[in-house]
């Protein structure tokens, strides 16, 4: 059923907190290069779900793959056995994750937290890993904002710093987890710009939002969650223009 | 205000403007005048009323013998016993400070076996009073009169006494600041450093912990300056510091209160310098943050 050229494979993810189901039964492929986009009413599970692709959450059951390995597992017969730490932190250097809220370190300077990963989990010499932040601030617009501490930037400018530092390890895959929610509405552009560049570039990325425009624009593949599973899925003109499910309908209706 | 002085009177005057039309002329702005502080005026006096016969009489009054002080301030004995007091105090806050990260790392990991030694220790020693451990240490030849094959009166001198007494007392405490600290950041912190791959040493020391001391320093300014202080306990055990250099030349001259002060007054030196510097280090932390510079 899967594609060769399948980067993510997600099998039947359950995951639960205490009595509340809120992943029942998750199926998800990416393809490389491809855009998915991820909608969903709050709650859906949409978070809890881009957080198992790199291991952040336990599942219950299920599986992913990225590349064809498992992620956080070992599999020997019939059983999955947790991987060590050092071997699942290995495994999340090749999966970049961008958060709501940022999440830079406030006591480094921009430079220092592009430079922080690089040298820390790739062993690169911070030589190499200063020359390579200065390039990708260059392509994020904020050369210039190197030695300033993120405090000091406006929400649009830290996300990029975000996406920047996430770029630093050269992932395979990247993980954006509503990554316009938290700014100003006149900041959601320049962020905005940033990933369809990365899309422009081939990048696989998987792509939590609620903003319907972008998702018609770079989206290869829309995915609409509720209640814990995957209502419907398919390219945007169809999932966005002809949905085919009441509950896809209603919250699109709610959106746009 | 009978007199108009010219700053004002120039501010005063409509300012012939190109962009105000011509033959209306502009209400001067009205001039702030700052209320007046007379309660602030009064209880500085007041205050001061009190003050200064206390001093004028601690100065006049011989039998503080403000000679005597200078006398023995700088003497080698004295500077002996200072030079204990802050090697105890650098030693006891750096052992108890490491010991105490540990103690807290340990209480917030996800083993219960771990988490629940941590806790014991902090219970146990918060509970004991600080003096009866030493006195507890100072006898542990009647429990244990030998340890790995040597005497335990050869092993443990007063001051190796003084520096385990204080030091798992210092940690009890110090768990629970830098406990206090680690909590006091944000998760996401920690997850964003896994999800960039680092490993738990260097997110607890380049992520965690630089950014708990924000809240770690301020009380752990406040235990540096209670442990020098605290360390002047020792002298019940005739460990040579700060106190007990002085106690040794008054029991030898009757001179109680001058020497007293002498010591008092290098524990007040030590505790501006230190203030001082935690002021610094607080600073120094404070990189990046909000309201910061
Ligand atoms: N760590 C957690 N502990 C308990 N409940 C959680 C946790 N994380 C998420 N949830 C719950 O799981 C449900 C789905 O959350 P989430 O995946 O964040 O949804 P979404 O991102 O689609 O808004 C919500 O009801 C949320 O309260
Ligand atoms: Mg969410």
């Amino acid at each position: 059923m899967s594609t060769p050229s399948a980067m993510v494979e997600a099998r039947g993810i359950h995951k639960s907190f205490g009595s509340l189901d809120v992943l029942k039964g998750v199926d998800l492929d990416v393809r490389a290069g491809e855009v998915t986009v991820v909608l969903g009413p709050s709650g859906s599970g949409k978070s809890t779900l881009l957080r198992t692709l790199n291991h952040l959450e336990k599942v219950d059951s299920g599986s992913v793959r990225v590349n064809g390995e498992l992620v956080g597992y070992r599999r020997s017969g019939n059983k999955l056995y947790e991987l060590r730490e050092r071997d699942i932190l290995k495994q999340r250097t090749k999966i970049g994750f961008v958060f709501q809220n940022f999440h830079l370190f406030p006591h480094l300077t921009v430079l220092e937290n592009l430079v922080e990963a690089p040298v820390a989990a790739l062993r690169r010499p911070k030589k190499d890993a200063v020359a390579g932040a200065r390039a990708l601030l260059d392509r994020v617009g904020l050369a210039d904002k190197a030695d300033a501490y993120p405090r000091t930037l406006s929400g649009g400018q830290q996300q990029r710093v975000a996406i920047a530092r996430a770029l630093a390890l050269e992932p395979e895959l990247l993980l954006f987890d509503e990554p316009t929610s938290a700014l100003d509405p006149e900041l959601v552009g320049e962020v905005l710009d940033v990933i369809k560049d990365l899309a422009h570039r081939g990048t696989t990325m998987i792509v939590v939002t609620h903003e319907i425009g972008f998702a018609r624009e770079v989206a290869d593949t829309v995915v609409f969650m509720d209640g814990g599973r995957i209502v419907e899925q398919g390219p945007p003109g169809q999932v966005l223009d002809h949905p085919r499910h009441e509950r896809t309908k209603s919250f699109l209706s709610k959106v746009l | 205000m009978s007199s108009v002085d010219p700053v004002s009177a120039t501010l005063d005057a409509p300012a012939p403007s190109a962009a105000a039309p011509p033959g209306t002329s502009r209400p001067a702005a009205p001039r702030i005048v700052p209320r007046r502080r007379t309660g602030q005026w009064a209880s500085a006096v007041a205050v001061l009323a009190l003050l200064v016969p206390a001093a004028v009489s601690v100065v006049r009054n011989d039998a503080f013998q403000w000679d005597v002080v200078a006398d023995y301030f700088l003497t080698d004995a004295v500077l002996r016993g200072l030079g204990l007091t802050l090697w105890l105090t650098v030693l006891v806050m750096a052992l108890g400070f490491a010991l105490g990260t540990l103690l807290a790392t340990m209480r917030l990991s996800a083993n219960p076996v771990l988490r629940g030694v941590s806790w014991g220790y902090v219970w146990l020693f918060r509970s004991m009073p600080v003096l009866v451990q030493l006195l507890f240490w100072f006898n542990i030849g009647a429990l244990y009169p030998t340890i790995l094959g040597v005497r335990t009166v050869d092993l443990l001198d007063p001051v190796a006494i003084a520096v385990i007494g204080l030091t798992l007392h210092e940690a009890a405490y110090a768990a629970e600041v830098v406990r206090g600290g680690i909590l006091s950041v944000e998760k996401g912190q920690l997850e964003a450093a896994q999800s960039l791959g680092l490993g738990a040493w260097r997110r607890l020391r380049r992520i965690v912990l630089p950014q708990a001391m924000r809240a770690i320093v301020p009380p752990a300014g406040n235990m540096l300056i209670g442990t020098l202080k605290g360390t002047s306990i020792v002298s019940v055990i005739a460990v040579q510091d700060l106190l007990y250099s002085v106690q040794l030349v008054y029991h030898r001259t009757y001179q109680v209160i001058p020497l007293l002060l002498v010591a008092t007054l290098w524990y007040v030196v030590v505790t501006s310098v230190l203030s001082a510097g935690q002021y610094l280090v607080e600073r120094h932390y404070a990189r990046g943050a909000a309201g910061a510079r």
